[in-house]
This record gives C-alpha cells, structure tokens and sequence, in this order.
C-alpha cells in the first residue's frame, strides 16, 4: 500500500508540471483509504522574502490535503538568510523541505550533510524551481539619482544597499547580475568585470545578513539610494511601506532560480515523504502558481505566466549556467574563503 | 567614621550629577520610550494586535517555560557554587571562580555555538545522538542549554561576595551544637543569604527572558515552536510589522521593568535585613 504511494507521487515527482497534480490527487485519494489519519507536521525551511508566499501556500496545501485526506496538517515555517538556513539544516534543523534562493545552497546540504542525494535538482521539473524571479533596482520615489541601469551604481556619492554574499542568497544573485552587465559590456572581460564589482562595493555602507535586514535599513532607516533587490522584494516594498520607491529594470539581470527539495533522510525518518513530495508537487498547481504570482514571483506554469504577463518586465536574463558555469564553479570562484569577493571586499 | 552626608561637595560637583542624569536619559530612558511610543504607533489597537496571534502566545509559552526550567538550575548551581568557593579550600578553586564569570566575558553567539558544535548533527556528538534519535539543538532543550550557559553566573555572582564577607562561623556554631549537614543549610545558611539569592534569581530571569544572541543560534527559528520573544520579536519585525515588534519588545521592556520594581522594592522593605545580614 505504502509502495503504491510512493510509486505514484514518484511519478508525478518525474513528470511534468501539468501531470503533478493530478498525481498528488491520486495519492492522496489512497492514502485516505488507509482509515482516518493522524495529524501531522511538515517544516519548511525557507529563506527570507517567501514568508508571505508560503504563508498562503501552506494554508493553501494543509486544506487540499484535508480535503484529499482527512488528515490535518500543521506547516511550520523557519525564515532567514539562504546560506544560514542551510547551514541550521546540516547542523539537524528538521527541515522536511527546504525552499532555499539558489541552489548551492542546497548542494551543501546535500554534500556536507549527505541529507539528500546529489542529483535531486533534476528530481523536479525546471531544476526544480517552481518559480523564478530577478534582481531589479529599487530607487526612492521619482529616481532622484537618475539611476538607470548598473553603471550608474557607481557614480560619486551614489550608495548601494545589499546584503551580504556570505550569508544571503538574494546578495549573490545579486552580485552575479552586477558581474554578468559588465561583463557583456562593450569590451567587458572577467578582469573589467571584477574590477567594477570592486568599485560598485565601495559604494556599498552596510552589509546586513539577508534581503530583509537589507530592505528594512533602506526602506525603513531611510540609509542609501539604491536598494539591489529581489523582484519580489521590490514589489513588496511598495505595498508594505507605501509607494515610496520606484522600480528601474537594468538592461540586463539574472534568471534567479529559488529551488525547491524534499530532504530525504528527514521524511523518511519522520513519515512525511508522501506529503512532503505532494506539497513540493503542489507548488506546481496552478493554484499555488496564481500565488507565486500574485506574491510577485513570476511563475512558470502558463496559466499564471498569462494572468500575470504585464506585471514583469521582460528583460533579457543570463543564467547561473550559460554566464558562469553553475552554481558550484560561481560559488568557488566568488564567494568561497579566499574568492573574489574576499579579494574586493575591504569594509 | 564620615557619613557620605557629610562629605564636603566641591563647587563643580552638580555638574558632574547633570551629566550623569544626562547620559542616562540620553542612553537609557531615551530608548526605552522609544519602545512604547513606537509600540502605540497604530494606538491601543496596534498594541493590542499581535496577541491575538497564536504565534506571540506560543512564544510567550516557550520563553516562560525557557526561564522557569533555566533559573531553578541556576539558583542550584549558584548556591552551590558559592558555598563551595566561600566555605572551602581546595585545588582549582580560583579555576572554578574564572569559569563561573567566563559566561559574562563571551559572547552570546559563541555561548550558543559551542552547543551546536557539541550537539549538532556535525557536532562532537552529533553522531551518537542521532543514533539514538535524541534532538537537542533546534528544540526547547538547545534553548534551555543555551540560557543555562548565559545566565550561568548571576546567582553566584550575588552571592559570593556576601557570603564571604559573612564567613563560616554561625554555620560552624550551629554544627558544633548538633545541627546536620541539611539542617544548617536551611536554618543557617539560607536564611542569612536568602535576599541576595532573591536579587540573583530576579537578574538572572530578566537575563534569561530576554537572552537574543545565544538562543538565536540555538533555535532555528520555527514559529509556533522555537521561537521565544526577542526572537518573536525579530521576525515581526522582519515582516515589516513594526509597531507588532515594538508591542511584543514591550511587553519584554515590561518584564524588565517589572524585575526592576521587585528589586527596588526588595531593597527598601528589606533594607534592614540586608544591612543586617551584611553586618556580620
């Protein structure tokens, strides 16, 4: 019985984004047959700017799956720097999921700690990133600095507000956006590359430990001109402390893909894989991909991707793979003791 | 002997009393009015909102629980501690007297990472408790762990200045007259340290309550499970619930001012019997 559940959402786990849902609800049609289940708890560990997302999402999920199963379901949600929340996971935070910013994160999990396989990226349709966002640049009301794209960044006096590469994701996409505009530039080369990143974080006052730290010293104390930021982030910003900012689209930025990974030896010691996997296969539904959406992620699924089209800017987007050849060589050559930041960085 | 009274004051003597009064206000009552005003920024009903979450509830719960398993342990040890330093001799005692202050002289997050790094599943023990199924950090017992450590030294700090000033005669009288080992203890050294233990006990629950660096590194920040109030405090403040943050921070400010008053008043109902007991 057990095997036929897990074969199923297997399934829907191989499958495409459209063949998820339906699988998860075959899997939770049987596992109702099973008599009235008990409650349970499922923990997300997830990084800073998806709180109100998941938010919604859980509350979303914990009543699809009562529907589909009888069992009450009780999500618990841990916030905080990318880097750091992987870091809590390998140390033994209970995450039966992790919703990390970039992939590396994950990697370490998987490497350091051995909690889930290595190849569990291609465990889920789009490197398992259910949706995907950018860097944007977000300016105090009317672009007072006329800011329009990154090399303006580095004018005299212009000061930069980001998050520190060590600990957050958001600040290594970030970073990387910086990085790949030069690069592309005119006569752009790794060696003009960096040298840019050197002088862009000579602008840079005060380096918080994660996107919201970051948000709350710009938006709220008021420090800085220009704020390096999520998307989503910059949309929320709006909403949050009144419309006090604009948005400017560089001409160039990154495809951020935040993944998305059941731990395996968690839910396996814990029982949660079926629901941990039908949660995971959930964010794919077009339920919850409206709510990326409307959570300001852009989504993947086409239905959202429709509704949602006006609200992001098409801009072209490198990719973590195509500019700088995945996540493993970025972190190395960048942000690792002894890597490119540490060599440009001097507070 | 000179009464403080009768000292004569130099002329420029109320400057330096202004500029103390200055500093304080400008340090300490300045910041902590903040914390109110900020609080009633959205009035009474602001104030109000966040305890009408289950979430500030349960931190609530767990930072009552946190404290009223770490201050017992602590008064335990503190007496302990001081009676064993203030009564006896023996090798390492000036050892023992340094690891007691240690705590004051770390920092908090180191005080939570030795934990992690004893306790996490990398840690020293990592594997062995794992093994057994045993979770300790990321659970309401890292916390305690973490706090125990922080607040280590607050009850033994009050008390073995006083009990060395007091010496070991009464509790040897009272041996010498018959009195055992337990008697003695609560008939003698008990009552003569009993306001100083009190004053210890009440630091060293401010302290525990409102502990942010080490139980931070410790806790994982789950809400609803791990999550005391400063870090609650935190979070609502990350999710740009400001004027939450500074009711919750209240009600911590609250607490504290609240350990302030028992204490004062502590010293001055029983200021005669804390001369007293200092008098021997």
């Amino acid at each position: 019985m057990t095997h036929d559940i897990r074969h199923l959402s297997r399934r829907g786990l191989l499958g495409g984004a459209a063949l998820a849902g339906p699988a998860v609800l075959a899997g939770g049609g049987l596992a109702m047959a099973q008599g009235a289940p008990k409650p349970a708890t499922l923990l997300n560990v997830s990084y800073d700017p998806t709180r109100e997302l998941y938010k919604e999402i859980n509350a979303a999920y914990a009543k699809f799956w009562k529907e589909k199963t009888g069992q009450t379901l009780t999500i618990q949600q841990s916030h905080g720097g990318s880097g750091k929340q992987a870091r809590s996971v390998i140390d033994g935070l209970q995450a039966d999921i992790v919703t990390l910013a970039l992939a590396y994160d994950i990697d370490e999990i998987a490497q350091k700690a051995k909690l889930l396989p290595a190849n569990w990226q291609s465990r889920l349709p789009q490197n398992s990133a259910p949706y995907t966002s950018t860097i944007v640049l977000l300016v105090r009301k009317g672009n007072p600095w006329k800011i329009r794209d990154w090399g303006d960044l580095v004018k005299p006096g212009i000061e930069v507000i980001t998050p520190n590469p060590k600990t957050s994701g958001g600040a290594r996409w970030n970073y990387l956006a910086a990085w790949a505009w030069a690069l592309k530039q005119p006569g752009g080369s790794p060696a003009k590359a960096e040298a840019f990143i050197k002088e862009l974080f000579q602008h840079v006052p005060i380096l918080d430990t994660g996107a919201r730290g970051s948000l709350t010293t710009f938006a709220q104390r008021g420090v800085g001109d220009v704020f390096l930021s999520w998307e989503n982030e910059a949309f929320l910003s709006n909403e949050e402390f009144g419309p006090k900012f604009d948005i400017v689209y560089p001409s160039l930025s990154i495809l951020a893909e935040p993944p998305v990974a059941v731990v395996d030896k968690i839910v396996d010691r814990r029982k949660t894989r079926t629901i941990a996997e039908g949660y995971l296969n959930f964010l794919y539904s077009p339920l919850a991909q409206d709510l990326t959406g409307k959570h300001h992620y852009r989504p993947r699924g086409a239905q959202a991707q429709a509704k949602y089209a006006g609200k992001f800017k098409k801009i072209p987007l490198v990719t973590i793979d195509d500019t700088f050849g995945g996540w493993t060589k970025a972190q190395k050559t960048h942000f690792a003791d002894g890597g490119v930041f540490d060599r440009i960085y001097r507070p | 002997m000179n009464r403080p009274g009768k000292l004569h004051l130099p002329g420029w003597a109320p400057l330096i009393v202004l500029l103390a009064v200055a500093g304080m206000i400008a340090l300490v009552v300045l910041p902590l009015a903040m914390v109110f005003v900020q609080a009633l920024g959205n009035g009474v009903g602001g104030l109000l909102a966040p305890f009408r979450e289950p979430d500030t509830w349960s931190a609530i719960r767990l930072t009552l629980i946190v404290a009223g398993i770490s201050v017992p342990l602590n008064a335990i040890f503190g007496l302990a501690a001081a009676w064993a330093v203030t009564r006896f001799d023996f090798a390492g005692k000036s050892l023992l007297m340094a690891l007691i202050d240690l705590p004051f002289s770390i920092s908090p997050v180191i005080s939570g990472l030795v934990w992690v790094l004893l306790f996490g599943a990398q840690g020293f023990f990592g594997a062995a408790l794992d093994a057994m199924g045993i979770k300790v950090i990321f659970t309401v017992t890292g916390l305690v762990l973490a706090t125990v450590l922080i607040t280590l030294p607050f009850v033994a700090r009050e008390l073995i200045p006083l009990m060395q000033e007091q010496g070991a005669e009464e509790e040897a009288a009272a041996m010498t007259l018959g009195a055992s080992g337990w008697s003695t203890f609560f008939r003698v050294t008990l009552p003569n340290v009993k306001w100083a233990l009190l004053y210890g006990v009440l630091l060293c629950n401010a302290r525990a309550m409102g502990e942010f660096g080490a139980v931070s590194v410790v806790s994982g920040h789950i809400r609803g499970l791990t999550n005391t109030l400063p870090l609650h405090v935190e979070i609502l403040y990350n999710e740009y619930d400001f004027v939450g943050a500074f009711a919750v921070a209240t009600l911590l400010a609250g607490l504290g001012l609240l350990t302030l008053v028992a204490k004062s008043l502590l010293e001055w109902r029983f200021s005669g019997e804390l001369a007293a007991t200092r008098r021997h």
